[in-house]
């Protein structure tokens, strides 16, 4: 298996090295580094597909691995490696840096350079935290992605930029650091720093409990679960059109990676002592913050509280598995919900990128976010509206797009565990309808009434490249998952296996 | 005991730096002011020598030498070696720094080598008398250079305090020192290891007065909560290139100090004065970190944050364990490479009358001059301890010593302040890439200053990726 390129590490030092490369090139020359920005993130699209075509779906072992000394008085390594839960999202992180590379090309004129260059630092980060089988070395790239962000909304954000980037800073700090406080709990315990040596340490119950305490302030900041949830609609409202996808799609996709690969295999019994609250404020973020989401003027904010009650759902489909266990066919169940959870992460993830995106779009063009700003966007921007609809329609989980087979694999799963849990999961499906589509129905539909919409010209044909690409991706795994979930099912397989052990 | 001269090559690095001293004060006296290259130019060269010579006696076992006054040993090596290195661009930010002043004397550079020679017996002291006269030639330098801008009352007035202070600190020290020979009849560090393993010592009231004395003598010295009342003012009265170095590399010396006589002579005692180190480190990271939000001078603001990083290099010192030891010295090292670039950017940001102290003065430093604020930005984050910065490793290095011993709620309590801590650091990156500039006039450094600078910033990163590369240096 052991391919001779050390792919992982070119994927995650190509963009990093080219981002560094952009940010040589300097602002006075935009169009040599957008070029440059392009290619560096199209290479390494292309250059991480072998990480699917060469994956060996039959076994939950890692794969690709590479393995260095990096600190050995610490027994510190520098160790790399994939399976079927990380692969999928490192390839949604280098398919979706191309398509904000190419939507910040014209929008972004204040130092396109340092821009383009953040957000490719930012992908070989990110890449580095799904692949590093290193405890230290996923800290490291975990917080590493804090530097970057943080600029991307502070330099290039809206008015309250530096309000909402300090807020965002802090939150995920304080959620990391008490996390890296377990980990070197762990290294006392294990004598590594290996993730994998992690998984099979045996721990005491109230050891567990603290560990998954520490793991669960890290996670849920990052994903974030209600109620330290605040971050992320100040982060995204200000964020620069970049920052939210990269933000939406793939930073909160981080905390949920996070919960499969520690909270659950490591503290499986904690997990289990602590279903029933992780069930309950994941219900409360679909529901609740559904409502939250109805009431809201800003499209942006809109999105992002839809953000959040989508990523209840995953973290719903992860933690039901410990309810299921007690039930017969609980294998079967226990691999639905958290396969659902996983689909659901990478279909919010086209999507959600797609709806920023969507509301980037009317942004460029009118400098507003209010959705009572638009009206009749159809009458005057038609391929726009279409993309626009179709997104909210697989943002409202209609069958057939990406985001039905997440959410309904889930509420299966809920059914085994409680029925109650099913009927407040299935909610969101009117919920979140009524939030998009009410949302829909006021910018895009009805008459002109505003002269500004008016003058609004439709996409153009970069705009519609990107939108195109997505709404591909959103109905291909709509209508045909089957490959997505192939690859991840040894791996989750493995992992429900292993959870199903008790450590004590 | 019969005095060797074949010894004295075991203290060339000492020798070196003083035999440079006394030249630079000699030419000086022989150079008009539009000469002072020369003695600059010795300054660096010696520095360089002196490491040199630094390395070419490390290795081997530990020697000591002056009658059991003196250890050369792989902990003093490598501190010795830092130390040394770190100078160097300390005096290039200080030269750039007195030259905006127009007080470009040699003062500096040889009070300056002299507080160094202090700091390298310091680290070499074998015993209480080489500490002592280490610690007064360190602090005697310093106190002069408080008021080294003669008509600064700021000035004047920081000295009169540092050296009021300093000199009740000493006294403290000296007054324990004295408990701990009465109490052991013994006054180098391995006669009173031995007399504390042979037994009743210990048990000793007057002892056990006098460690506490040395330990708040050591405590005055790092700037630890609650004696750390001197550090805001001298930092902020002393001119930008004198709080360089008051700053920075005094805390190498120090770490030094106290694990020669806390993990050396009293290595038994461990359980003794563990506790009190807890309580000075967790009132170093409180005290430091929640007063330093409220600093709208950057010099006052990084005294406090020195407190907290105090507070943090006593972890490693309080774990008592070798790896411990080793991560504090790693802290102490790195902690002096980010100080003295923090103060190296506010010398290049200085203008010709224009001192740069208050925050708002950073404010749009990336349109003016980016470099700068890059590099300003990787030491912040440096000291906030965000990876991918070498400042990372320091804290990760003392968290993994108070861990290995069960203090594991020690640690939580140091994260969480590290977090509070955060906010201050990532305040003057806001200052420096958010806001617009309040005057555009051009950023004028040196070049070599620029370079020195640029090197500083880089090696946050390149130390952070491949800390090995620093501390596979740090022994112990």
């Amino acid at each position: 298996m052991s391919a001779d390129l050390p792919i992982l590490s070119i994927v995650v030092w190509l963009p990093i090295i080219g981002g560094l490369l952009v940010l040589g090139s300097g602002d006075k020359a935009p169009n040599v580094s957008r070029w440059l920005a392009l290619m560096v993130a199209v290479a390494t699209f292309l250059l991480s597909i072998p990480l699917w075509s060469g994956f060996d779906s039959g076994t939950a072992a890692m794969q690709f691995v590479e393995k260095a000394a990096w600190i050995p008085a610490y027994n510190i390594n520098y160790h790399l490696g994939v399976d079927g839960i990380s692969m999928p999202l490192i390839l949604l992180t280098t398919f979706v840096t191309i398509l904000v590379v190419i939507a910040g090309w014209e929008v972004i004129q204040y130092k396109p350079a340092s821009y383009m260059a953040s957000f490719l630092i930012m992908e070989g980060v990110m890449v580095g935290v799904f692949a590093a089988l290193d405890s230290m070395l996923f800290y490291v790239f975990w917080e590493a992605m804090l530097l970057p962000m943080f600029l991307i909304i502070g330099v290039w954000g809206g008015p309250n930029r530096v309000y909402a980037t300090i807020k965002f800073f802090l939150y995920t700090f304080l959620g990391s650091v008490f996390m890296l406080v377990a980990l070197i709990y762990l290294y006392f315990k294990s004598g590594s720093m290996g993730i994998l040596d992690y998984h099979v340490l045996k721990l005491g119950i109230n050891e567990q409990l603290l560990i998954f305490a520490a793991f669960f302030v890290a996670f849920a900041v990052k994903v974030p679960m209600f109620p330290v949830h605040t971050w992320l609609p100040d982060a995204h409202v200000e964020a620069p059109t970049g920052g939210s996808v990269i933000l939406a799609a793939i930073m909160l996709k981080i905390g949920g990676y996070g919960f499969l690969r520690f909270s659950m295999p490591i503290t499986p019994d904690a997990s289990h002592q602590l279903d029933l609250f992780v069930i309950t404020i994941s219900l409360i973020a679909v529901v609740y913050i559904g409502y939250v989401a109805l009431v809201q003027s800003d499209m942006k904010k809109l999105i992002a509280y839809s953000s959040i009650s989508h990523m209840g759902f995953v973290t719903l489909g992860f933690f039901i598995v410990f309810m299921i266990a007690s039930n017969e066919h609980a294998e079967s169940g226990a691999i639905l919900g958290i396969e659902g959870g996983m689909v659901q992460m990478v279909s919010h993830g086209f999507i959600s990128a797609a709806m920023f995106l969507c509301v980037g779009v009317l942004y460029d063009r009118l400098h507003s976010r209010e959705i009572s700003d638009y009206g009749g966007v159809v009458n005057v921007m038609p391929w726009f509206a279409a993309f626009m609809v179709f997104f909210a329609m697989s943002n409202a989980g209609l069958p057939g797009t990406s985001g039905f087979v997440g959410e309904f694999m889930v509420i299966i799963a809920s059914f085994r565990a409680n029925f109650w849990f099913a009927f407040l999961a299935a909610i969101t499906l009117i919920i979140g309808a009524a939030y998009t589509l009410w949302m829909v129905k006021r910018v895009v539909f009805g008459d002109v009434v505003k002269e500004s919409v008016a003058d609004l010209d439709d996409i153009n044909r970069r705009e519609a490249l990107v939108l195109g690409s997505l709404a591909v991706m959103v109905l291909l795994l709509g209508v045909w998952p089957a490959p997505l979930i192939e690859v991840m099912d040894a791996s989750i397989k493995n992992l429900v296996e292993h959870i199903a052990v008790t450590k004590l | 005991m019969e005095f060797d001269n074949s010894q004295l090559i075991t203290m060339l690095p000492e020798i070196v730096v003083m035999t440079g001293a006394l030249l630079v004060m000699l030419i000086d006296l022989m150079m008009r002011d539009s000469d002072r290259m020369w003695p600059y130019a010795l300054t660096l060269g010696t520095l360089l020598a002196a490491f040199a010579a630094t390395v070419f006696v490390s290795g081997g076992d530990s020697e000591v030498i002056l009658g059991g006054n003196y250890v050369r040993d792989a902990m003093g090596d490598s501190l010795k070696g830092a130390l040394l290195l770190i100078a160097i661009p300390l005096f290039i930010y200080g030269r750039e720094g007195l030259l905006k002043m127009d007080e470009w004397r040699s003062e500096y550079l040889t009070l300056g080598m002299f507080s160094i020679l202090g700091m390298m017996i310091m680290i070499s002291a074998n015993g209480f008398i080489s500490l002592y006269l280490g610690l007064e030639l360190l602090t005697l330098c310093l106190y002069a250079l408080v008021a080294y801008v003669r008509d600064s009352s700021k000035g004047a007035e920081a000295a009169m305090k540092y050296f009021v202070l300093g000199a009740l600190a000493s006294g403290l020290l000296l007054y324990g020192i004295s408990m701990i020979y009465g109490a052991t009849g013994k006054i180098d560090f391995p006669g009173i290891l031995q007399q504390l393993s042979a037994g009743s010592a210990a048990d000793n009231t007057v002892f056990v007065f006098g460690l506490v004395f040395v330990v708040i003598g050591i405590a005055f010295k790092f700037g630890a909560v609650p004696f750390h009342m001197w550090m805001p003012d001298v930092y902020q009265g002393s001119s930008t290139p004198v709080t360089l170095l008051i700053g920075s590399l005094p805390k190498i010396a120090a770490v030094a100090i106290a694990l020669r006589v806390l993990g050396g002579a009293m290595e038994n005692l461990h359980q003794e004065w563990y506790m009190m180190l807890v309580i000075l480190a967790i009132l170093s990271m409180a005290v430091g970190n929640i007063v330093a939000i409220a600093q709208q001078n950057i010099k006052r603001m990084l005294a406090y944050s020195t407190i907290s990083h105090v507070g943090f290099i006593f972890l490693g010192i309080l774990a008592g364990t070798e790896a411990g030891y080793r991560a504090a010295m790693f802290y102490a090292v790195v902690y002096a490479l980010m100080a003295v670039g923090a103060f190296g950017i506010l010398i290049a940001l200085d203008r010709k009358g224009v001192v740069v102290d208050q925050l708002h003065q950073l404010k749009g430093l990336n349109d003016r001059h980016p470099w700068l604020a890059i590099t300003m930005l990787l030491i912040m984050f440096s000291m906030a301890g965000v990876p991918p910065t070498v400042g990372f490793w320091a804290k990760l290095f003392v968290l993994e010593a108070v861990v290995s011993i069960d203090l594991w709620w020690l640690a939580v309590i140091a994260v969480f302040f590290s977090i509070i801590g955060a906010f201050y650091y990532i305040r003057v990156v806001k200052f420096m890439y958010f806001d617009k500039p309040l005057d555009d006039e051009p950023v004028i450094v040196g070049g070599a200053a620029q370079t020195m600078l640029a090197v500083n910033g880089m090696a946050m990163l390149l130390f952070g990726l491949f800390p090995v590369l620093l501390f596979g240096l740090i022994k112990l």
